[in-house]
């Protein structure tokens, strides 16, 4: 155990030689893995806080219950007492009266509602839930549906589908760029790993010839490519940092004439450290295929 | 300690640089072997030290026959052996101290006792004086006395050379003759590929003369 340590302690010093040793070629990689980086990762950003918006904005996730017309006080009550023992449940209750007063304000209405000879307008309950997924939203109205004096139940669901939908076409766009710059920082630290390979023949041919096993040829290239995609994880955090800052400015702007307050929130230590780690699992990656090919001419 | 039997090895292309060789070497033995310029002396040696592998026959060293090893079984073999290259192998971009401590960082000795044995080494071949210097700084005898010291930091049993005093001047020469019977001394076994004259009449019959692959 104590010669494992050893020789992965000087596979990683070594690795560390190498990376710090040529400063410009490492600056230049780790500016080329982070970008690839960057941009997946701002996407996912720019999702999260769409996602955010979505479930911030107000009056959107409700459902409108209309009651029959011919429904009595009591039935009204027994609805709105079934309302209030539902978790997770917002309701306000707008009596039919209430309702025909409203839509008498409105200029386009107001004739059409005073040439009615009665009020023809249900009492009503706008209902709020908490889980405001499509697919919950769903189950509550055809629940709510099914409750005795209730005529309909309204979902204002179509902008909730179509954002969700947005969401999803979003979030499977972010997958494939992902995947395509993912391709693309395996290939440069490919290449990174192949010179440093050709620059380390004569090391790699000694360490053979006395007696290194494949294992321990590999390793500091192992470590090499994790560094540097890990690093390129660090600057890509960075970037997308940046960028947020710039964006804060605009966005609150904007947010503001829509008569809403919202701000953009930066990733977490946690979404940070899974960047590092999905570049430096990519750079092993990238390491562990440079390292198969370039070692076969030593074979 | 060293025996070989019909030992063979032809070349891609059909060149054959040994043909059914066999001797025996015992533990603690000194033994050049000698010969013109393609003889099969450096061929030997690589076979020896399990570099390359033998077309046909046996060669069993320290009781294993490394004819039938398995590839991964290879690098663990060559732990056994010093060996010093005729152009000496030395890695450039590293210092005097860290070119000893390779075999060691290989074997997987932990930092601190790696530095320790790999000054000693340099101190037996009096290199410790220059632990810091890059060995492109150092002459072609010292060069060679660099590479001893990386071949015998591990404690090899036996100590495998090709040509270790070509291209050296008459004093260095000696010194490095000097640093084999030392160690010959105390009890390592050595296979020299020479082609030193000087050397060859000091060691009084204790030769294999190969010539066109076969002993003569």
């Amino acid at each position: 155990m104590r010669r494992w340590l050893s020789q992965h302690r000087a596979a990683l010093a070594l690795a560390l030689r190498r990376l710090f040793g040529a400063p410009l070629n490492t600056l230049l990689s780790l500016l080329a893995i982070g970008i690839a980086l960057t941009l997946p990762a701002f996407g996912y950003v720019a999702l999260d806080n769409l996602r955010e918006v979505g479930r911030s904005a107000s009056g959107v996730q409700q459902l409108s219950l209309f009651m029959d017309v011919g429904a009595s006080k009591k039935d009204v009550s027994e609805i709105e007492t079934r309302l209030q023992s539902m978790p997770g449940l917002r309701n306000v209750f707008v009596p039919r009266d209430e309702a025909l007063k409203r839509l008498q304000k409105s200029q386009e209405m107001a004739e059409i509602v005073a040439s009615l000879p009665r009020n023809p307008l249900p009492d009503a309950f706008i209902v709020e839930p908490a889980d405001v997924s499509p697919a919950a939203l769903e189950n509550l109205r055809q629940e709510l549906s099914s409750w005795p004096k209730v005529a309909h139940v309204q979902l204002d669901s179509a902008w909730v589908k179509r954002f969700d939908a947005f969401l999803r076409l979003g979030k499977l766009a972010l997958m494939m760029l992902a995947g395509l710059f993912a391709a693309g920082l395996i290939a440069v630290t490919f290449n990174t790993i192949r010179l440093q390979v050709m620059a380390q023949a004569s090391e790699i041919e000694v360490a053979r010839m006395i007696g290194a096993t494949d294992a321990f040829i590999r390793r500091p290239f192992y470590y090499f490519g994790a560094l540097q995609g890990a690093l390129g994880g660090i600057v890509a955090s960075g970037l997308v940092f940046a960028a947020l800052h710039l964006l804060a400015g605009p966005v609150g702007e904007l947010s503001t004439l829509y008569g809403a307050s919202f701000a953009l929130h930066a990733p977490g230590a946690l979404e940070i450290a899974a960047l590092c780690a999905a570049g430096a699992i990519l750079g092993w990656l990238g390491a562990q295929l440079s390292v198969s090919l370039s070692l076969r001419r030593f074979d | 300690m060293i025996v070989a039997n019909s030992l063979t090895k032809r070349y891609p292309g059909g060149f054959e640089a040994l043909a059914g060789v066999s001797f025996e070497i015992r533990a603690g033995e000194m033994i050049l072997v000698t010969g013109h310029s393609g003889a099969g002396k450096t061929t030997l040696v690589k076979l020896i030290a399990s570099i390359e592998r033998p077309t046909s026959g046996s060669l069993v060293v320290n009781g294993q026959n490394l004819s039938a090893l398995r590839r991964s079984a290879i690098p663990y073999v060559r732990r056994h052996f010093g060996m010093i290259f005729q152009d000496q192998k030395l890695l450039f971009d590293r210092t005097t101290l860290d070119n000893v401590m390779l075999p060691l960082q290989i074997a997987g000795l932990p930092h601190r006792d790696a530095v320790r044995r790999a000054q000693a080494a340099l101190d037996k071949v009096g290199l410790l004086a220059r632990e810091k210097a890059n060995p492109i700084a150092l002459s072609g005898g010292e060069q060679q006395r660099l590479a001893i010291a990386r071949a015998v930091v591990n404690r090899p049993t036996v100590l495998l050379a090709d040509e270790p005093t070509a291209n050296l001047d008459h004093e260095s020469a000696h010194d490095i003759r000097s640093l084999f019977a030392e160690f010959h001394r105390v009890g390592v076994t050595i296979v020299v590929a020479t082609h030193d004259q000087s050397w060859i009449e000091l060691c009084h019959g204790n030769t294999l003369r190969l010539d066109h692959g076969r002993l003569a």
